[in-house]
């Protein structure tokens, strides 16, 4: 088969899926935990990723929130295939990619990049920005000499860096400027995924602004779509057209953006919106927040049934006994789905249960 | 960085906003902060002028009319067939034992000393990074067999097996160069290993990965220069070790073989008429001082220049030192038992 049939063939694949560019299926992933030593045997597994499935529209942006530990990241990493899958599968663009060898993946690492969380983290600080940010050419040897030299500052001035800059070392940039950086080493070969992994969480909270406005820009000139991690609600909330939200690996809800922020139906979702701190002090004073007890169980033995249900307020007998499935609730949506036996009702006061449950353990 | 350096980047920045603006490299700054040690200059400047020496080693030779291994019975040595000391004869330092001149000697030896450290350090420092990085990087059971045969060679009596090499093989400078870099590149294996462990786990290597580099490029592109600044620090004081085991081989007769001068076998020769001729000991002895002491003390002045991580490193290491000092002391067989127990109790 030619280069161009194949081409084509995937074309007309792409319209027949309702343009979906990222479908995760039943995603799995366990990292053993091994005992020490040279015998290493396996005790068991933290069940880090377990079951979660999503689709990203082309263009759009999916908004993935939870608590820390509750698997974003390493959902994040399976998709840009830096993490083996233990199971299920990823397809990009109508391509199935899970698990594919280095060299296999090399043409869909075009497609899909990262801008990662720590912008002191993730710039070589040996290396000069100039040429971090012309890696991907230098990789993918599709830009050389003068030209890749061009091409570098171009993208620096698209991201609003000074292009004579380009000599410099990460050292020398404040935290907003590191971040643009490695936007730009992300924009170099003009992807269509971008996966954000919390890219604005390091920064404070005027520069945040600057980054997510980049984002936006980014998005609109060249049709990106955004996987975007982020643990800050109103960060998401600003950024996304559906959000999903995760619980200890699982996928707890998930729907449109306004869907999910106005009538959240999972309990650890409502938990979640009402800890977000509101700018204005008289919302934030007559706000009910719904306190949650303990931590987030460990991933290595999570509770059964529904694993949120030791925390939970509303949680009754069959919570502990029976995995709820995500699916669409009464008087809900077509796409907004919970995973919970007994939804959150409007005008429900969960604060007062949690209160309540706080006092009789 | 002081104010006025920033304010001299930050005019410069405004007033020729076409120009490029270069950011200070890691080696640009240790280079200027070695450049205002004094000690530090002083041993690259003795350095030099040891390596010039070395280089000019035949012309010296023309220049006093004393090829290195030619004897002078009659004016070398004095009426009972001792050397003669120095400035005697047109011997600037002395003659040796056969009446040849010291100086030039000691200059010819110190090609062999300096080409035997310099060669071997070279060697051993590509194969400790090579080693290390592939050990540390890959991990698992690469990690796992190339660790314990460093750790196999770094627990070796190396002494004991030069000694044996060079009696089988026959002494000669390619056994030399072969054993002293064979037990000098798991020291430089096993830092850049540590180093490597921790370096990879770093976000800007995830990075790279995101990007579709191999792991070789991100071994020497991304991960190399971050270690570049301990093995330089490193390599500096394996010269010195190497310059001292060649001159302790050749001083052993294993090394060096006479006629061929070499600090050693000057120093092993010399040790029968230190009573009469105290320049034939003390002038190749202080050639091997003054360059390993050169070598050491420019060690020690880029380890001060370098980023703070090289100086934990080597702190590390100056505290198990110090540890095992105490250790020997409260073990000492000097001291009576009663304070054995105290001081190990304290």
């Amino acid at each position: 088969m030619t280069d161009e049939s194949a081409a084509a063939v995937m074309t007309s694949a792409q319209s027949s899926q309702d343009d979906v560019l990222v479908r995760v299926d039943n995603l799995v992933k366990y990292f053993p935990v091994r005992t020490a030593g040279y015998v290493r045997r396996t005790v068991g597994h933290v069940q880090a990723v377990d079951g979660v499935s999503l689709a990203i529209p082309r263009g759009k942006t999916l908004g993935l929130v939870g608590e820390t530990g509750s698997g974003k990241s390493t959902l994040a990493r399976c998709i840009a295939g830096l993490l083996p899958v233990t199971s299920g599968q990823v397809t990009f663009d109508g391509d199935d990619i899970t698990n594919l060898s280095r060299r296999k993946m090399i043409p869909y690492r075009r497609e899909i990049q990262m801008i990662f969380q720590d912008p002191y983290g993730s710039l070589n600080p040996r290396r000069r920005v100039g040429a971090i940010i012309a890696d991907p050419f230098a990789i993918h040897k599709t830009v050389a000499g003068n030209e890749r030299k061009r091409r570098v500052q171009e993208l620096m001035e698209r991201v609003g860096l000074n292009p004579e800059h380009y000599n410099r070392f990460p050292a020398e940039f404040s935290g907003g400027q590191r971040q643009r950086i490695g936007v730009a080493r992300a924009l170099a070969l003009r992807p269509k995924l971008i996966i954000c992994d919390e890219p604005v969480s390091a920064l404070d909270v005027s520069i945040q602004a600057q980054v997510l406005n980049l984002l936006a820009d980014l998005q609109r000139d060249y049709g990106l779509t955004y996987l975007f991690i982020a643990h800050d609600l109103e960060v998401v909330r600003h950024v996304s057209d559906s959000v999903t939200v995760m619980y200890l690996g699982r996928v707890a809800e998930e729907g449109s953006r306004d869907a999910v922020y106005r009538t959240p139906r999972h309990p650890y979702t409502a938990a979640l919106l009402s800890a977000a701190p509101a700018a204005d002090p008289d919302a934030a004073a007559s706000r009910q927040r719904i306190i949650l007890t303990g931590d987030i169980p460990s991933p290595i033995d999570p509770p059964s049934g529904c694993r949120f249900h030791p925390r939970c307020p509303k949680a009754r007998e069959l919570c502990g006994q029976e995995d709820p499935p995500l699916e669409v609730k009464a008087g809900d949506g077509p796409t907004h789905l919970t995973a919970c036996h007994f939804p959150v009702e409007a005008g429900e006061n969960l604060a007062a249960a949690a209160a309540a449950r706080r006092e009789s353990p | 960085m002081s104010l006025s350096e920033l304010e001299f980047q930050a005019a410069a920045v405004e007033g020729a906003p076409e120009q490029a603006v270069e950011g200070r490299s890691q080696w640009q700054l240790t280079w200027r902060r070695l450049r205002s040690d004094k000690v530090a200059v002083t041993a690259m400047i003795t350095i030099v002028v040891m390596v010039g020496l070395a280089i000019a080693a035949p012309a010296i030779a023309a220049l006093v009319h004393h090829p290195p291994n030619i004897a002078y019975p009659n004016t070398g040595e004095n009426a009972v067939g001792n050397p003669v000391g120095p400035f005697t004869n047109g011997f600037w330092l002395g003659t040796d034992d056969t009446g040849r001149d010291l100086m030039v000697r000691i200059f010819y030896g110190a090609r062999i000393s300096l080409f035997v450290g310099l060669v071997t350090t070279a060697v051993a420092t590509v194969a400790g990074v090579a080693v290390g990085l592939i050990a540390g990087y890959f991990g698992g059971i690469v990690d796992a067999v190339l660790a314990r045969f460093t750790d196999a060679v770094l627990a070796f009596p190396y002494v004991v097996l030069a000694l044996a090499l060079a009696v089988v093989l026959g002494p000669s400078l390619a056994v030399i160069i072969g054993v002293i870099t064979f037990f000098s590149w798991a020291g430089i294996s096993r830092i850049v290993r540590g180093q490597t462990l921790s370096l990879k786990e770093k976000e800007y290597i995830e990075a790279a990965r995101s990007l579709g580099a191999g792991p070789f490029r991100i071994m020497f592109i991304d991960i190399l220069p971050n270690l570049l600044a301990p093995v330089l620090v490193l390599a500096t004081l394996y010269i010195p070790a190497a310059v001292v085991f060649e001159a302790t081989l050749s001083y052993l007769g294993l090394g060096i073989q006479p006629p061929t001068a070499s600090w050693g076998n000057i120093l092993a020769a010399a040790q029968n008429f230190y009573q009469v001729a105290w320049w034939y000991t003390v002038f190749p002895a202080l050639a091997l001082l003054i360059t390993t002491l050169a070598f050491n003390l420019l060690g020690d002045g880029i380890r001060d220049a370098m980023d703070p991580t090289t100086e934990r490193l080597l702190a590390a290491r100056r505290g198990r030192k110090a540890r095992a000092r105490s250790r020997k002391n409260a073990a000492g067989p000097d001291q009576a038992p009663a304070d054995t127990a105290g001081s190990a109790s304290a």
